[in-house]
């Protein structure tokens, strides 16, 4: 059994690398299309981020918001509650932790813990709301998510505008955050920051509460079958609340670690794409806590090379939304390779029926 | 508040009612068939997004706005070929599809504009048509209504003769009676020998249209450019008008024009004297409220129902 599998595995493995090799050849030949300078514009793309390690810094920089956001999906998704909350309370996240380092003076190790906190704390309660609709009145958890996602951005213009906002910003932007509030940088030569110790750490255990504990063992169940995990007597409400909370959590924890990592002052003009950006991440390891770091780490490199691409040569760093897609639907296509994997298994079974026989 | 009233006074303000209703009723009507034929379009917006951005690109090129809105048409089909062949052949789920074609469109869109025209975000350098509008005679002549129904673009009134061309489909004809079938139970349609999947094939096809439709409106009327990402979650809005407004075309329509007065008062933001962020907040409160009161109540429905239905069943249970 351990073997078949592991045999398994490999293959989705093999799959999944499948997609994104058939999603960056799409992209190659889009390149070779539409670009008059290809070469270099490939180049830039897939080794960019390597050719310096400034360059390098910043796809780790970009991996610390989404792993928290991708965290954040897996969760949510794996009670199978399609909650795309996780962009507002990412971003009612950055804004909690704004407020807490604008408005209050604490002791400087102190104070942007008591800020990512307060974003978590935030993010869990305002990603409870779509389940709760959901729970009580039966109303389409991904609708009423997308629209709370509007209404949240605007009450937080609303905040920012009334509260927090600078008069002599220039542009509507919070007051400066004091030294005290901001978290430590830990890579000399880059901006990356002691919000990668929490990263790992919040993926570590985001794991080992979804595959070690009763919690996660409920959430996993509940979003595989509702009604047979209802039947063997789970508290379903209970499980799918608690399960968008520990997502919202995830999700705020990220903003306001992005915001005291990366900025002087809150200055978002629209939702930052993160919870979306948290999907993809959340698609790619299949919701696995442990796989988030390599989607993470795929989906920043992705962007930091797009960016350097479209710096440098003719071709839009918008071409990362085409590849995303692709590997999206190649990576979550039951069909795609499915041959492939139905045989495996029937190899795997016929293996096991004649070696059942030949014990009898 | 009296400012409020004063607003809603207006021709102006029931006129952009209408003209802000127009490409969410498009898209609700999508919603409304793909999901008749039980299953859900989310790639509306992806559809309305390459739609606008179809529109544009085709009606400069060809310096004539109707072959812009035949491309338009063409493509919110595709993306819905697209999404029936991802969640239909290919097995993806249908929603995180959807998500990916969306991704797809707003990025896509950018990318090919930056090709084709050299511009970036904004077809600025595009010399594209727009669409016209009729009965702009009549509006200045017949009173009070005269100058909200009339004089709006060819699209607004497209939308709304298809409100009754999608009821007659839906309700009249038998593809409509087929599609319902699919849509309230599968296992019994195949089993009359309806192809389920041609149908959800062809009702996925079909609502990419009508958003693409929608798209046209955007890009060729409402405004005369394309930008990016100008359709702003109307192909969401649309989901949720949909939602409300229950399985008729009738009620799809009143929701989306519950959404339009929304949005147009959101549009009078400056003299309204609320923070502008609430009043933009506005068509966003007014979906969740819609979509817990339509599905609280349906759910009552359904409870009444069954209680019915276990009444009749111990009753006739006591006779025996």
């Amino acid at each position: 059994m351990i073997k078949k599998l592991d045999r398994l595995r490999k293959f989705e493995m093999l799959r999944t690398l499948a997609a994104v090799g058939l999603a960056l050849a799409i992209a190659f030949i889009l390149i070779l299309l539409t670009s008059e300078q290809p070469i270099q514009a490939i180049r830039a793309f897939a080794l960019g981020p390597i050719s310096k390690f400034r360059y390098f810094g910043n796809v780790i920089e970009l991996m610390i918001p989404l792993l928290f956001t991708g965290l954040a999906v897996s969760v949510m998704f794996s009670a199978n509650q399609f909650n795309l909350i996780s962009e507002g309370a990412f971003f009612v996240g950055a804004l909690g932790s704004s407020w807490i380092a604008t408005n209050f003076l604490l002791p400087a190790g102190i104070h942007p813990v008591v800020g990512i906190l307060v974003a978590g704390m935030i993010g869990a309660v305002v990603a409870v709301i779509p389940a709760l609709l959901k729970l009580k009145w039966n109303a389409d958890v991904l609708v009423s998510s997308l629209m709370l996602n509007y209404i949240l951005m605007f009450l937080g213009f609303y905040f920012l505008n009334y509260h927090l906002r600078d008069p002599n910003a220039g542009d509507m932007a919070s007051f400066k955050f004091p030294a005290s509030a901001k978290l430590l940088r830990i890579l000399p030569g880059t901006r990356v920051h002691i919000g990668l110790i929490v990263a790992i750490l919040a993926v570590i255990l985001v794991y080992l509460l979804m595959f070690k504990t009763r919690w996660g063992y409920e959430i996993r169940m509940v979003g595989k079958n509702e009604s047979f995990a209802r039947y063997s007597g789970m508290n379903v409400f209970r499980v799918i609340v608690v399960s968008q909370m520990v997502g919202g959590f995830l999700a705020g924890l990220g903003g306001g670690i992005e915001m005291l990592g990366m900025y002087t002052r809150f200055k978002y003009k629209t939702l930052p794409g993160f919870g979306w950006d948290g999907v993809i991440v959340a698609i790619l390891a299949k919701n696995n806590p442990a796989l988030v770091p390599v989607g993470a780490f795929f989906l920043a490199y992705l962007r930091i090379g797009a960016d350097i691409m479209s710096r440098s040569t003719d071709v839009s760093s918008q071409l990362v939304g085409i590849i995303q897609g692709v590997v999206i639907i190649l990576v979550a296509a039951e069909h795609f390779m499915s041959k492939r994997k139905n045989r495996i298994i029937y190899e795997e079974s016929m293996a096991d029926l004649s070696a059942a026989k030949e014990a009898k | 508040m009296s400012s409020i009233l004063d607003i809603i006074g207006t021709s102006e303000f029931w006129y952009s009612v209408i003209r802000v209703t127009t490409p969410i009723l498009f898209a609700a009507l999508g919603a409304l068939i793909s999901d008749s034929a039980g299953v859900i379009n989310i790639a509306l917006e992806g559809s309305m997004l390459w739609s606008a951005f179809a529109g544009v690109v085709f009606s400069a090129w060809f310096d004539n706005a109707w072959i812009g809105l035949l491309a338009a048409i063409i493509i919110g089909g595709l993306v819905g070929l697209m999404l029936a062949y991802f969640a239909l052949n290919l097995k993806t789920d249908i929603i995180l599809s959807a998500i990916a074609l969306n991704l797809m469109a707003a990025g896509g869109t950018v990318f090919l504009l930056f090709v084709v025209s050299g511009d970036r975000g904004i077809s600025s350098s595009l010399d594209s048509r727009i669409l016209p509008k009729l009965f702009t005679g009549l509006a200045d002549n017949v009173p009070i209504i005269g100058p909200v129904i009339f004089g709006h673009n060819v699209l607004t009134y497209v939308a709304f003769v298809l409100v009754f061309a999608t009821w007659f489909f839906m309700f009249k004809t038998p593809m409509g009676l087929r599609l319902r079938a699919v849509g309230e139970n599968f296992h019994a349609a195949d089993s009359v020998g309806i192809s389920v999947k041609k149908i959800q094939y062809q009702a996925l096809v079909l609502s990419g249209v009508m958003a693409g439709l929608g798209g046209a409106f955007m890009s060729m009327g409402y405004v005369s450019w394309f930008s990016q990402n100008m359709t702003a979650g109307r192909g969401f809005i649309a989901l949720a008008a949909k939602a409300m407004g229950g399985v008729s075309p009738i009620g799809t329509m009143i929701a989306s024009l519950f959404f339009g007065f929304a949005s147009a008062l959101a549009n009078y933001e400056a003299e309204i004297s609320v923070p502008a962020e609430f009043v933009k907040m506005i068509p966003y409160i007014f979906t969740i409220v819609g979509l817990v009161v339509y599905a609280s109540k349906k759910q009552a429905d359904v409870k009444r129902i069954r209680q019915k239905q276990a009444e009749a069943a111990t009753s006739s249970k006591g006779e025996k």
